[in-house]
């Protein structure tokens, strides 16, 4: 019975007793993987929290100098991806191979969009100086933290004393240096997995094109679509973690 | 196929986790724009951030990605202990740091020396 079904189905590998076996095998392969990716951000997380505990004043100010509609704008175009994923495999449950392809383009329309978005965000930190690296600057020009924030940041309270004043601002260039690396590593090692997802997606479109998957064997598809929705959770926790420390209006 | 036990959610149920997720999102980010106060120190703001955040993130865990369905009983296991490590890491980490001194690396008070004499 079983060389039946070997011969049967081509997609079955020959050290699986059925397909059902091999499918299980391959899901819990993705789990898994994606337990290890919950570790590897979970230490960047925790580097971030503590971080966030020491230098919350800092982390305020340079979080603010974040784009609130952007970051919103963005996390909806990751949660549109994630529904045309989800309707991808759910369209070759149902073996519609046309649909199938359709929501698999448009989930790289959106994940390269969202790739694109967060290049802009990027750039302007970039002009801002914001990037920690030898032309860093928080405290004059164009990205000066500094000014609107100067109750946030405890300035006001040392603004007659020079010297004090003085630490006070390297204090903050240095803090928000911290908040910046942790904004660019965790942002950054992000967008490196929706670029490894856009590849992904990719192959498995022109599978589907191909027609390689049908209501009986759609594994890759499945498991690659498990990736994509882990990709998506990572950031329904950067965006409130990096964009909303403390948004409260400024009395 | 006889062996086949996959189940399809409803296009249906997929638009309505959509809609949460997007509403939800939408409502992060309006009510962090609302001061919510503070409670024993702690900020009512974040709370709710994560709250929410959690919401969406288990929506998407359970639907999205078929947890909620699945047969298969380590797919759960894997899950269930990869979040208690993380909780470990997280939860142990902060409770150390929030229980020194002044809240800093350095584990003896500010003025210790002045114990001393």
């Amino acid at each position: 019975m079983e060389h039946a079904e070997h011969e049967a189905r081509p997609e079955l590998r020959h050290h699986f007793a059925d397909v059902e076996q091999q499918r299980n095998a391959a899901s819990l392969g993705m789990w898994w993987f994606l337990g290890t990716e919950i570790m590897f951000f979970g230490g960047m997380f925790c580097a971030y929290l503590i971080y966030r505990r020491w230098y919350f004043e800092e982390f305020a100010a340079a979080s603010r100098s974040l784009s609130l509609g952007i970051g919103t704008f963005n996390t909806t175009v990751l949660i549109c991806s994630s529904l045309t994923v989800a309707m991808s495999v759910r369209a070759a449950q149902l073996g519609n191979r046309k649909l199938q392809v359709k929501m698999l383009l448009l989930t790289l329309v959106f994940g390269l969009s969202f790739i694109g978005i967060k290049g802009i965000e990027w750039h302007k930190k970039y002009t801002e100086h914001h990037i920690p690296t030898f032309d860093y600057n928080v405290i004059s020009g164009e990205g000066s933290l500094v000014k609107g924030n100067e109750h946030l940041l405890g300035i006001d309270k040392v603004e007659n004393d020079p010297v004090k004043l003085r630490e006070r601002k390297v204090e903050i260039q240095q803090h928000t240096k911290i908040f910046y690396s942790l904004y660019f590593a965790l942002t950054g090692m992000h967008a490196i997995h929706m670029i490894v997802g856009v590849g992904i997606f990719i192959c498995i479109t022109w599978m589907a094109h191909k027609g390689r998957f049908t209501p009986e064997y759609h594994t890759p598809l499945e498991i690659a679509g498990l990736y994509w929705h882990f990709v998506d959770i990572v950031w329904i926790y950067l965006f409130p973690l990096l964009y909303l420390i403390d948004r409260k209006p400024i009395s | 196929m006889s062996e086949h036990s996959e189940h399809i959610v409803s296009a249906k149920l997929y638009w309505l986790i959509f809609l949460s997720l997007i509403v939800g999102t939408v409502v992060t980010a309006w009510v962090a724009t609302v001061d919510l106060g503070k409670y024993h120190g702690i900020d009512a703001n974040t709370v709710v951030a994560l709250f929410i955040a959690t919401c969406k993130a288990s929506l998407v865990v359970l639907i999205f990605m078929h947890v909620k369905y699945t047969s298969e009983k380590m797919t759960k296991a894997i899950l269930l202990a990869a979040i208690f490590w993380l909780l470990l890491l997280l939860v142990l980490s902060l409770t150390d740091y929030s229980s020194r001194y002044d809240g800093s690396l350095n584990p003896l008070p500010s003025d210790f020396t002045a114990w001393l004499a």
